[in-house]
């Protein structure tokens, strides 16, 4: 059984070519039922085909095939991985390790689903689960996605380490900018709410008494002043902790509001240098992370490589087995004097001398598996004991 | 017994003290080992207590000595309910040295030893030397809180791009949580000074500088609570924490051998 990996990626193919390959999940299940035994992976970054057959040239066509009649001219981007290669790439996808920022959260559960959906059989089974387990245990054993990636979820992480359970925090949206919703929207999701949305034309009046209600204050507009200065914030705050996001530039904020007690004002570059900061510590905790994906891709090669020498172990132990009821067989006229007790001790001696004649041997041949030698100790076995022979 | 239990008790103290520091380089299996070293350290100095009790007929921890080593147990135990917690490991950076050094005081003054019974009947010191130590080490752990919103407050002002990298509990829940530790220990040192004065007016005993030191003590927690429900929070209340805890370590060792003389 061969595990084969058709796909391309943000690292090989642009946007224009990724989305035209890229799969929805009733798609993905289409082509997945298609293949045979086949996971289709498909997200903003990625369309992989995982294939597993006994013919790897074929069925890597077929995958290449399938790929080629959504985008033709997706082929040159495409790369092809097998067997222990594939299994690695797909741990180390799983992990956010190949994701363009790494350690990102959702593939997770993009790797889940595309196992729910796709048709697996036991070899896929035991690669998509350890490539689950291996993310999770990433995640759980490094820092790698706890730190934000974006100046909005950064905006948002701030005001976590300012007011804690962002529930019921209330924030002040000055201008609609891009930046300024995705942060508003960030700041949103963890529980905050917009009690009001104002541009920099708002009455200065009005946007004093809004702020005495508010905990953050979100601007950017395209405003050449400051829409909002020091005296005005002071006047506002009544002694309350007050963080405030300016993603304008020009600033929209006054630059004084930093040195209130209890005000904390953060800029575009503040918290693309925190960004920045964070990318870096993701950077460094992507070394562990690869350590961690490492093993258990050594150990799902481990278990590969023993299917080679699985069917030879079996057939020793039948082989064995049929020797000892055969030998049981002969002694019936001696053994037909023994009580049940006796009987069944001497059942019982003869098993365990088989198994532990076989023990060692059947250890070994699984540590040799491990290594390019593990069909030679097949062969060598099947040789030695004559195995199969009675079939030819 | 008392000497075997005190060495591992306090390297386990000194290995999260370590443990601590280099979390708060690079997080992860230092802080956990630290975590794991105050839980046994404090395992070992509650058996440490326990031998001291059950060799002792009474209340063994009366002296100066005794009382810091039990002060050392109740901040320990104080702190591991929030300590196991991943946000509040950079108290241990605060508590967990300050707690080594304390129960090195403590034995050098004879008060992880065997044999350091007070004159005093056991009612009084259980509920005078009990309460007052209970009192102060919450207040410790307010001020270490305290600390910690200083330190996590002057981050955010010097906008250290680090700040995401190693994220700290939130300025409200720091503030919060120094305020309560300090007004649910509040009650206990009032009581406890309550039944010394009554035993000191009982004994005709002189006011000495540890009952003036523990009052003004006293009157500045008192402040700090009053002050907090006069809308004083943040950088300002943390100062007053820090004060009162400077208070409790004089209290605790500088006027101490004079009192239980």
């Amino acid at each position: 059984m061969r595990l084969v990996l058709v796909g391309t990626s943000h690292h090989h193919a642009p946007v224009e070519l990724r989305e035209r390959v890229a799969l929805d999940r009733e798609h993905s299940a289409q082509l997945s039922s298609q293949l045979g035994e086949a996971v289709c992976l498909s997200t903003c970054n990625r369309t992989e085909l995982y294939v597993v057959a006994d013919d790897a040239e074929e069925a890597e066509r077929r995958a290449v095939a399938a790929l080629a009649e959504l985008e033709p001219q997706v082929e040159p981007a495409l790369y092809r991985l097998r067997d222990q290669a594939a299994a690695l790439h797909l741990f180390r996808v799983a992990a956010g390790l190949d994701s363009l920022v790494p350690g990102e959260g959702e593939i997770l559960g993009q790797v889940r689903a595309a196992y729910e959906a796709g048709t697996p059989g036991f070899l896929l089974d035991r690669v998509f689960r350890q490539a689950l387990h291996a993310g999770r245990k990433v995640r759980s054993q490094t820092a790698i996605g706890e730190s934000p990636a974006s100046v909005s979820s950064a905006a948002a992480a701030l005001a976590e380490q300012v007011f804690g359970d962002l529930d019921g925090c209330r924030i002040m949206l000055i201008g609609v900018g891009k930046v300024g919703d995705q942060a508003a929207r960030s700041l949103r999701t963890r529980g905050a709410e917009i009690v009001l949305t104002a541009n920099s034309k708002t009455d200065r009046v009005q946007l004093e008494e809004e702020l005495a209600r508010v905990d953050v204050v979100v601007s950017s507009t395209s405003s050449r002043g400051y829409v909002l200065e020091a005296e005005t914030v002071e006047r506002a705050r009544h002694g309350r902790q007050l963080l405030f996001i300016d993603l304008a530039v020009p600033r929209d904020l006054d630059p004084a509001i930093h040195e209130l007690d209890g005000c904390y004002l953060y800029d575009i570059d503040d918290l693309e240098a925190i960004v920045s900061e964070t990318l870096a510590g993701r950077r460094s905790e992507a070394t562990r992370a690869e350590a961690i994906v490492a093993t258990e891709a050594e150990k799902f090669h481990a278990w590969h490589a023993s299917l080679d020498v699985v069917p030879a172990i079996a057939s020793l132990r039948a082989h064995a087995e049929e020797i000892r009821e055969a030998e049981l067989r002969k002694a019936e006229g001696v053994l037909g004097r023994l009580d049940d007790t006796q009987r069944r001790a001497v059942e019982s001696m003869t098993s365990q001398i088989v198994n532990k004649l076989l023990h060692l041997p059947t250890v070994r041949m699984k540590q040799a598996a491990v290594s390019a030698d593990g069909v030679i100790y097949a062969e060598a076995v099947r040789h030695l004991f004559g195995l199969g022979e009675d079939e030819r | 017994m008392a000497e075997f239990l005190f060495w591992p008790a306090l390297l386990l103290y000194g290995e999260a003290a370590v443990g601590y520091f280099g979390d708060a380089r690079r997080p992860g299996v230092a802080g956990r080992a630290a975590t794991w070293g105050v839980r046994l350290g404090w395992l070992v100095q509650t058996a440490l207590l326990g031998v001291q009790a059950a060799r002792e007929d009474g209340f063994p921890w009366g002296t100066w000595a005794g009382s810091l080593n039990l002060f050392v147990w109740l901040v320990v135990g104080a702190y591991l309910i929030w300590g196991c917690r991943g946000a509040y490991r950079l108290l241990g950076l605060v508590v967990m040295p300050l707690a080594a050094a304390l129960l090195i005081v403590a034995r050098a003054g004879g008060g992880t030893a065997i044999g350091t019974r007070s004159h005093y009947s056991n009612l009084f010191l259980v509920l005078h030397v009990g309460l007052v130590l209970v009192a102060f080490a919450g207040f410790t752990l307010a001020a270490a809180l305290s600390a910690l919103y200083l330190w996590q407050e002057r981050r955010l002002k010097r906008r250290a791009p680090t700040i995401l990298r190693r994220p700290a509990p939130s300025l409200a829940t720091l503030d919060r949580v120094a305020a309560r530790t300090a007004a649910f220990s509040l009650p206990p040192l009032t009581l406890g000074i309550a039944v010394g004065i009554e035993q000191l007016v009982q004994r005709g005993d002189r006011v000495d500088a540890i009952v003036v030191a523990t009052f003004v003590t006293w009157a500045v927690w008192v402040a700090y609570l009053v002050l907090r429900l006069t809308g004083w929070s943040g950088r300002r209340a943390a100062y007053v924490a820090l004060a009162g805890f400077v208070l409790v370590i004089l209290v605790r060792l500088a006027f101490p051998v004079t009192h239980f003389a």
